[in-house]
């Protein structure tokens, strides 16, 4: 079916009150509200409200012949009584002066005008929207509608700096799991975002939205933005969750973000999500939650790549093939002996230079430099200036390698400062 | 056992601050002109209306905190949810024009307390109003506010200064619960001065954010109102003892109306020539304090409401509105203040009757959202408190109007 394109925008605050006409040319009513059914069509507006008294009737956007500032005209005159629908969302009651997730811009806005195009459609016009607005030219709309000719207000708004967000980008914040699937609220947007920015979004919102967000997302992409939120943040979003989902997504974490957040929550909540884990997991976390918090033993993680100090640099690149989830973050390779202590550091990138029969021991850095699980936090910042470090080996009391400390560990301790 | 003892006391010492703080910034430099002038120019008859003041402040209180704790949300932002952009906007507007009263009020005390000290205005006023701005631009607001806070020790004096008057304590106890009303145009005024100054409109607005910035939820929520009694009643007590202070020591002598801030440094008297110092050092601690935290309330409550940007950790370009609205009201409260022959007592008392001719709609508002199932679910008022509340919402619109009428019945007779 051929569709022209008309460039004819309208606003919500143009399109509430516009009079209703019917094949005679009579006032049938005014548009009370307008309505879009996601899961038939994300953009279209399916249905238009309108009211002349206390019930309202419902008007399908395929029964309008012509949209304009002067009035909606309709091709057919069977209406029937409007009764509310969980599969709508309508921009009065759902949309307007409420807050939504603005994912391109990566912040909580809130809704004061919306913007349609006109469409021509099947022979008649329909209302695709197009952008929300906020900011001072929707304000400046929504104060003076009714009160001044619409055609005034358009010449007035353009002195006044726009700023919308594209319908695309908007995600609807809907704390109710039924309601969310009626609207076909996906959490695909906020899946795309970085979990830092997805972890600052969280923070602006109240604890019921946040709730709804971590019970929705992807249990990985929880487990990012969780690590990056505020700790008291955190703790009040884990125990707002079902134990499972709340273990589903602690187990995504990396052991010792796991335990700083688990160490945050009171004892028995802490407890039920460790109990609800998979039992590697559990067991790091678990043994990690026994350090003090300010020492190496707390601060450090349990990822790193170890071999023996017999090993070549083949044998290296093996090991890192066989952990490439590591890879992002890995710049440090260690050697252990056989009773697993701790013999040497190699940087990663001494082993581009260097052919496969290499020994990684030949590569190992000349002074090592390492810290006991006990060692206290200020020590290790100081180590990190003092030598340059990237990565700091911890050890326990028999100098077996026990975790490791990275630089942006020890940037947000700094920073905390 | 123990641990759960522990525990509550572990919220409350971490829940204290939006209450007790609210309570504190209540005795400002109008709250303690407002007073003060009571005591001065009607002795004990004003002491009748601190209890119902005190039930009042503690139900308007209390609603305010537990509507942050159980939604989550910001007044202007509920406001803005259930009753739409315009009444959002119309509120706004009311409301900065309000605080500008207040803040021209808190930079008269502010010039009024150090002018004892000898400083005339067009020092103290641009360094003051300088030091407030930077106070709440780098954010070390924070650290500072346990200063003032412990600096509000020194409302001590008045408690001292009352007792050493020795007041006709059985005439302070047979008026503090005998009802007076009359109908005099100085009288209301000064009924509706007095509800105004101690439960002012923007600060169930500065509360209830303070509550949701705290990330108190409703299962804490019990410590915290705890916290909001302790805080109102103390407010009272101090009021009380600044009332009787003046009574007995200008109002005993010669009853007028406070002409100069330090008219009212005379309520100290009793406590020795040290009185002026302790006065002038209460109310500019108590001035700036309030300074600091009102433009900066405004502002988020203002931000909020319409959907502009907001926070003191984001540049001017990103938050423009935010910086330019707060800057504003310390400006311009400061300009107005430097005005020569500008009347300091008559200012102050002026924008506390403001505040109280504005607090039925804020309250009218409150009980609306208050009583939504679907914001508060179980914590919705109970029928004794929407009682209160709407009696008071009667009482205060009824006081406004006879205050009103009165003035125009003056005005046409001269």
């Amino acid at each position: 079916m051929p569709e022209q394109r008309a460039d004819q925008r309208l606003f919500f605050t143009e399109l509430l009150g516009l009079k209703v006409f019917d094949l005679k040319g009579r006032t049938l009513g005014v548009v009370k509200d307008a309505a879009i059914v996601p899961l038939l069509d994300p953009v279209r507006v399916d249905r238009y409200l309108i009211g002349s008294g206390a019930a309202w009737l419902t008007v399908r956007h395929d029964q309008v012949r012509s949209i304009s500032l002067e009035g909606i005209h309709l091709r057919d005159e069977i209406l029937t009584p409007y009764h509310s629908d969980e599969y709508m969302l309508r921009v009065v009651r759902d949309l307007l002066d409420q807050q939504i997730i603005d994912a391109q811009g990566r912040k909580v806005v809130r809704v004061t005008d919306v913007t349609f195009e006109v469409h021509q459609e099947d022979g008649g016009e329909v209302l695709w929207v197009l952008d929300v607005d906020i900011g001072l030219r929707a304000i400046f709309r929504r104060l003076v509608q009714g009160l001044l000719p619409a055609s005034w207000i358009r010449r007035l708004q353009v002195g006044i700096p726009p700023h919308s967000i594209r319908w695309e980008f908007c995600n609807i914040l809907e704390p109710d799991p039924q309601r969310r699937l009626r609207l076909n609220i996906s959490n695909r947007l906020l899946e795309d975002m970085h979990p830092a920015d997805l972890a600052d979004i969280v923070e602006d919102l109240t604890p019921e939205h946040r709730e709804a967000i971590f019970e929705n997302i992807d249990s990985e992409v929880a487990a990012d933005a969780l690590s990056e939120v505020d700790p008291d943040i955190q703790a009040s979003i884990l125990e707002s969750l079902e134990t499972e989902k709340a273990a589903e997504i602690v187990e995504e974490m990396a052991p010792d973000e796991a335990a700083d957040v688990l160490a945050e929550l009171e004892q028995e909540t802490s407890d039920e999500i460790l109990e609800e884990m998979e039992h590697e997991p559990k067991q790091e976390v678990r043994e990690l939650l026994e350090f003090e918090e300010d020492s190496a033993g707390g601060m450090m993680n349990t990822e790193y790549v170890a071999l023996q100090e017999t090993a070549t640099v083949e044998d290296a690149i093996q090991a890192l093939k066989s952990n490439e989830e590591l890879m992002e973050t890995l710049n440090t390779l260690f050697l252990v002996d056989s009773g697993e202590r701790l013999t040497g550091v190699v940087p990663l990138a001494r082993l581009f230079l260097h052919d496969g029969a290499t020994p990684l021991r030949s590569l190992a850095v000349e002074t090592l430099i390492d810290a006991p699980v006990t060692e206290h936090r200020d020590r290790i910042t100081e180590l990190f200036d003092k030598y340059n470090l990237l990565a700091l080996p911890v050890v326990d009391e028999e100098r077996k390698l026990s975790g490791v400390i990275t630089a942006d560990d020890i940037i947000s301790v700094l920073r905390e400062k | 056992m123990w641990k759960r003892f522990r525990y509550h006391i572990a919220i409350f010492f971490a829940v204290i601050g939006p209450g007790f703080i609210t309570a504190m910034v209540d005795n400002d430099a109008g709250g303690i002109l407002t007073y003060s002038q009571a005591g001065a120019r009607w002795g004990y008859l004003p002491l009748w209306t601190l209890l119902p003041i005190t039930v009042l402040l503690i139900v308007t209180q209390e609603m305010s905190s537990r509507m942050g704790a159980v939604t989550g949300k910001g007044l202007s932002d509920l406001i803005r949810e259930e009753f739409g952009l315009r009444i959002t906007f119309i509120t706004m507007a009311v409301l900065v024009l309000a605080n500008l009263t207040n803040m021209i009020a808190d930079f008269s005390g502010i010039a009024g307390s150090l002018e004892i000290f000898g400083i005339p205005r067009w020092v103290s006023v641009p360094i003051g109003a300088a030091v407030v701005w930077l106070l709440v631009v780098k954010g070390t607001y924070a650290s500072v506010e346990k200063i003032f806070l412990f600096a509000c020790v020194v409302y001590v004096a008045y408690i001292v200064s009352a007792i050493l008057v020795k007041p006709d304590w059985k005439q302070a106890a047979i008026y503090s619960v005998k009802p007076v009303l009359m109908l005099q145009g100085a009288y209301l005024y000064m009924l509706i001065g007095m509800v105004g100054t101690s439960i002012a409109p923007w600060m169930q607005f500065y509360l209830q954010a303070a509550v949701v910035e705290k990330g108190v939820t409703a299962k804490e929520y019990k410590e915290s109102r705890i916290e909001v009694i302790v805080g109102c009643i103390a407010m009272s007590v101090i009021a009380f003892f600044i009332i009787v202070a003046c009574a007995g020591t200008i109002y005993a002598v010669a009853p007028r109306d406070l002409q100069v801030p330090a008219d009212a440094a005379a309520g100290l008297r009793p406590f020795g020539s040290y009185a002026y110092l302790l006065f002038a050092a209460g109310l500019f601690n108590a001035s700036l304090f309030a300074a600091c935290i009102l433009p900066l309330s405004t502002a988020y409550s203002v931000c909020e409401g319409l959907g502009f940007e907001s926070g003191v950790n984001r540049r001017f370009r990103e938050a423009p509105i935010f910086y330019w609205l707060f800057t504003l009201l310390i400006v311009v409260g400061g300009a107005v203040v430097m005005f020569p022959k500008f009347p300091l007592v008559k200012m102050i008392l002026f924008s506390q009757v403001l505040n109280g001719v504005l607090l039925p709609f804020v309250l009218i508002f409150m009980i609306l959202l208050i009583n939504k199932q679907k914001l508060l679910h179980e914590w919705t008022n109970s029928r004794f408190y929407n009682f209160v509340a709407w009696a008071s919402v009667a009482l205060m619109i009824g006081l406004t109007m006879a205050l009103v009428a009165l003035s125009i019945q003056d005005m046409m007779r001269t």
